[in-house]
């Protein structure tokens, strides 16, 4: 959905838009496979502490 | 022969019946009190709120479970503990009343979802929907399809999600049902007919009741609020913080803010607003037969554990690490434990707020499913070993002070195009003392992308075989 950017609203003062590559990685799915695996060792670096 | 008694059958009660069964010789009894015939993974309820997923994909069955695992199973309501005669009386499911005699206990009964806190709150008195329970979640859905239809003809639609009293908890869940919600009308081509409000006590999006977190980022220490934020702006969802709700009526709410006393509305179609949660309605009783719940529980209902609770008046500059309790046994009986949501937090782990009328207004402290499974398996252990005669007292700790958590947020639900914020932290209270950003910043991290999703699922499948005891079922971290 395309948001309007209306100056000094809240929306704009939240405003981090994504660009076309942004948006690519969020669903590539050779990239997230990636990530998925990163997202696993911070957990696991994460339960590792706590013990 | 000891005897160890369980009331609960959530993320606390069954990883601590679990590991108990594991850990005592069958010599020793274990015992489930449960008014719940199904073990239901709450996490996922959200999904079933949007009619994505179906109830019965989020529950199984825990009669055989427990017959499989050698756990006696009273399906009944606890109505009233016992602690100098050590036992607890049970409203029994299918009728009558039992009594049942413990050496230990452990107190993992949950929240009570205290929706009449709020006028014009819940689903079955009030205006408003829930993702609470797993009937509720089912009929949210329903309400959900609803609105969609109405959205398909063309109208617009109003719809406000967050939390629905000053004092709530579980904003975490709120942000993953308005973040699906979007993705889904989104996914319908819908989401430009929807008008989507966020309406939270937080002291500022991406609170969570946790005080926030900041995270490394692209070479920056960024605060998460602004990812949150930006999450929000993505899709043209504002938000509304610092807020009490104090009535719902059919199509709106009530609220005061930090800023103002005034009432304010805010108009709906369709709204979720969790709940503030308090102790279950169990009363505690002495051999005199006197009520000393108050003794034991917090103003909240919750049961008072080895916490500092006098350093909730010391104020929140003055919180540490070392308030938050260790072993979750109680003062008083060092046979009785709480574990999970059940036990009573000493204080807030956010800051405190309240609106001009002194009316607080404050995140509090939420107690996820694994931060109740690493506590309900602590205390466990600790009884596990006091029964072996390896301690006299208890040997496993779970501060909040002292584990970190993993929290994955759906932000929509497709293996293909979903996503999830995913987001560690450690330690869960933060400790300013010892970090500066109050975590350790090699621990703590935030990050979002369907990987996220993935993990989501991956979770979903992974716990609901780990609580049906399975095979290499403890090789499953909390």
């Amino acid at each position: 959905m395309k948001v309007t950017y209306t100056p000094y609203s809240q929306l704009a003062d939240a405003w981090m838009q994504p660009g076309a590559f942004a948006k690519f990685t969020q669903t590539c799915v050779i990239w997230q496979l990636i990530k998925f695996a990163g997202f696993n060792l911070k957990i696991i670096k994460i339960l590792a502490k706590g013990h | 022969m000891a005897k160890v008694v369980v009331l609960g059958s959530g993320f606390a009660g069954q990883t601590a019946v679990l590991n108990l069964r594991k850990s005592l010789k069958k010599e020793h009894e274990v015992i489930v009190v449960t008014p719940q015939k199904k073990f239901g993974y709450i996490p996922s309820y959200i999904w079933v709120g949007v009619a994505r997923m179906d109830v019965a994909d989020t529950q199984f069955d825990l009669a055989p479970v427990y017959k499989k695992t050698g756990v006696t199973y009273v399906n009944g309501l606890a109505k009233s503990i016992h602690p100098d005669e050590n036992f607890v009386k049970v409203d029994l499911i299918d009728g009558g009343e039992d009594k049942i005699e413990y050496d230990f206990l452990i107190n993992a009964t949950g929240p009570k979802l205290n929706y009449e806190a709020t006028e014009g709150l819940g689903p079955v008195h009030g205006h408003t929907v829930s993702v609470c329970t797993p009937t509720h979640a089912h009929e949210a859905g329903e309400e959900y399809l609803k609105m969609v239809e109405k959205m398909e003809r063309g109208e617009t639609v109003k719809m406000l999600i967050g939390t629905g009293h000053g004092m709530a908890t579980c904003q975490g869940a709120a942000f993953e049902y308005i973040h699906n919600i979007a993705f889904d009308l989104e996914e319908r081509g819908l989401l430009d007919k929807a008008n989507i409000t966020w309406l939270s006590n937080e002291q500022a999006l991406g609170d969570f009741g946790v005080g926030g977190m900041v995270i490394g980022k692209g070479g920056y220490t960024v605060s998460g609020k602004i990812f949150a934020e930006a999450s929000f702006m993505e899709r043209g969802m504002k938000w509304i913080t610092g807020a009490h709700v104090k009535k719902v009526e059919k199509g709106k709410a009530t609220y005061i803010t930090f800023d103002s006393s005034e009432d304010q509305v805010e108009e709906f179609d369709f709204a979720m607003l969790i709940p503030a949660f308090a102790g279950v309605p169990m009363k505690y009783i002495d051999k005199s037969g006197n009520d000393i719940s108050g003794e034991l529980c917090a103003p909240n209902g919750m049961l008072k554990v080895d916490a500092d609770y006098a350093s909730a008046g010391r104020g929140f500059d003055n919180w540490k690490k070392e308030d938050w309790p260790e072993t979750y046994q109680t003062p008083n009986y060092g046979n009785l434990y709480a574990a999970g949501i059940a036990f009573a937090p000493p204080h807030p782990i956010s800051k405190p707020g309240k609106s001009p009328d002194g009316t607080p207004i404050t995140a509090t402290p939420p107690r996820t499913g694994m931060a109740a499974a690493i506590i309900g398996h602590a205390v466990a252990n600790s009884i596990a070993d006091i029964v072996n005669g390896v301690s006299d007292k208890p040997t496993h700790t779970a501060s909040m002070g002292d584990f970190g958590a993993a929290c994955v947020a759906s932000m929509g639900k497709s293996m293909t195009k979903g996503s999830a914020a995913v987001i560690g932290m450690y330690p869960v209270v933060p400790d300013y003392d010892k970090y500066n950003y109050g975590r350790d910043m090699d621990a703590t991290f935030g990050d979002q992308g369907l990987a996220g999703h993935w993990l989501k699922i991956v979770l979903h499948y992974l716990f609901l075989y780990k609580m049906k005891g399975k095979f290499g079922w403890s090789l499953i971290p909390d």
